[in-house]
């Protein structure tokens, strides 16, 4: 689904990704693990188009190096980045409306915000109040709804459990997994390495821009002192 | 009793042609954080369009009016598609250069093309016949003025809460790369922008012609100064206060003329914006400056 081959990644002058190389397979969930600098975001900010970048980025073969941000979601990328970015000024409504902008049928759009609103209820008892106005948690499960609105091929969650309190956290992973059984592509940035790698297919562990490991959650959960080393997660 | 129902119809007026100078420059901004000074000169080329149709076209004066607007709408869309869209992710700074720039080349285009001195469009003088209102002499300019900009109003707030559109350039107000991310078109949003700002530009540019029946080269530079002063007063960026900023900013000058003894009469202006200058004081962001974001952000 997802080939990504030599990434590299600047801000201005500092490059942060030093060539890495990732795949993300129809239906996995593959999660990128890391400290803080790895270069996660960084990544992700590639893949949508939003930092400069060399290397190759393919979505189903399509090569989207000089692709713009736009067309890119067109083509069946969605993001619920770091920090949410959730339209504070916005209902909560209207931020779904957005994430299904792209559709064309509207009445297809409007199904699946009120199908959001019965899989969480909150958002609908708030379906009119600004998002500005929903906790961190509810703000997390929007942005999530919002990028699905535009019915994307693979989602790319960008630390979804940061600065959410544990019984929440467990609430966006238990989100993150029905996904994954509904057959969803995810490509998940996460510090938080446990959990993460409980509901991933495959994972990355990043430092300094670079891929130090890889592997299954099987392989990867073994080496629990490199896993500690790299993440102090582990 | 009668003079001072008088005096606040002619305050109102007023505002309403600040409001709509003001919400032209808001709508921009609100998007991408350009202050367009080239909005006056957009004005301006309504003014030698309704010149150009009442000598070579037509008479009529709805056709001219209607002419006026397409030209100052097509005239904003062309200036982002040639003038700002390649600066749109630059610094601020070089957006506001740009602006003047384009301000400057429009008016000597003018200067050189057209014509140094005033032309006098006379066919919009039936717009501005007295009429009588339960007893009060007013001009019929202030009833259209003030219906044009409770339409305009309407319209925008309709526009902005209905439409994907609309939503989309509020969102766009707050956090454009984030629109994006959402697969929406920056060019579209920007193109729509420019749009609605100089169908502004164009309603505007009726009621100035209507009052002054001339056009010059520096026809856009008094208009777009109003709409900076009432868009800085209301809060730069937030579109109700560009509307009550202007709508303040016509009440204070009509205030001032009245109040203001005959031999003080030349210092209207810096009585005008002493009191603007106390407001800022007061409120430094402007009345209802946008929110800074106190969200989650992390």
């Amino acid at each position: 689904m997802l080939d990504i081959q030599n990434l590299r990644v600047s801000h201005g002058p500092i490059e942060a990704v030093h060539g890495i190389s990732l795949q993300v397979g129809a239906g996995q969930c593959v999660v990128l693990l890391g400290p803080n600098g790895a270069g996660k975001t960084s990544t992700i900010s590639a893949i949508c188009g939003v930092a400069q970048a060399t290397g190759v980025i393919r979505l189903e073969g399509d090569d989207l190096t000089r692709v713009s941000v736009e067309d890119r979601i067109q083509r069946g990328i969605a993001v619920s980045p770091e920090g949410r970015r959730i339209f504070s000024n916005l209902s909560v409504e209207a931020n779904l409306r957005i994430g299904g902008g792209i559709r064309a049928n509207k009445g297809a759009v409007q199904d699946d915000i009120d199908r959001w609103f019965e899989t969480f209820p909150i958002l609908g008892e708030r379906r009119n109040q600004p998002g500005g106005t929903l906790s961190g948690g509810e703000q997390q499960m929007l942005a999530i709804a919002r990028a699905l609105m535009s019915k994307p091929k693979i989602l790319l969650l960008d630390e979804p459990s940061l600065g959410l309190a544990p019984r929440i956290v467990a609430q966006v992973f238990e989100l993150i997994a029905q996904l994954r059984a509904d057959g969803m592509t995810i490509l998940l940035v996460e510090q938080n390495a446990r959990q993460a790698l409980r509901i991933s297919d495959y994972a990355y562990l990043l430092n300094n821009g670079q891929v130090q490991a890889e592997g299954t959650n099987e392989t990867l959960g073994g080496s629990e002192n490199m896993m500690a080393n790299l993440t102090g997660l582990g | 009793m009668e003079y001072v129902a008088q005096q606040i119809i002619n305050a109102l007026s007023f505002g309403a042609e600040y409001a709509l100078l003001a919400l032209g420059l808001a709508i921009v901004f609100s998007v991408m954080g350009l202050v367009n000074f080239a909005h006056g000169e957009v004005i301006a080329v309504g003014g030698y369009t309704m010149v150009a149709f009442a000598a070579l076209v037509t008479a009529n004066p709805w056709i001219i009016v209607i002419g006026a607007i397409a030209a100052a709408t097509l005239t904003s869309v062309a200036l982002e598609r040639v003038a700002f869209r390649p600066v749109r992710y630059a610094d601020p700074t070089t957006g506001l250069l740009t602006a003047f720039g384009v301000s400057i080349v429009l008016q000597n285009l003018f200067l050189l093309f057209i014509s140094p001195r005033p032309i006098a469009v006379t066919s919009l003088y039936f717009l501005d016949a007295p009429v009588t209102v339960f007893g009060i002499q007013i001009s019929s300019l202030q009833i259209f003025e003030s219906i044009t900009i409770l339409v305009v109003i309407m319209g925008l707030v309709l526009f902005l809460q209905k439409t994907t559109a609309g939503l989309a350039m509020r969102a766009a107000s707050l956090d454009f790369e984030m629109v994006r991310l959402t697969g929406i078109r920056a060019n579209r949003v920007f193109a729509l922008a420019f749009l609605i700002s100089g169908l502004l530009a164009g309603l505007a540019c009726i009621f100035i012609m209507a009052r002054r029946g001339s056009v010059d080269p520096h026809f856009g530079f008094n208009p777009v100064l109003k709409a900076f002063v009432a868009c800085v007063v209301g809060g730069f960026g937030s579109l109700p206060g560009a509307v009550l900023g202007g709508f303040l900013l016509g009440a204070i000058e009509v205030g001032m003329l009245v109040m203001l003894p005959q031999e003080y009469g030349g210092l209207k202006d810096a009585f005008v914006f002493g009191i603007i200058a106390l407001v800022l004081i007061w409120r430094p962001d402007g009345i209802l400056s946008p929110a800074k974001e106190k969200g989650d952000k992390l």
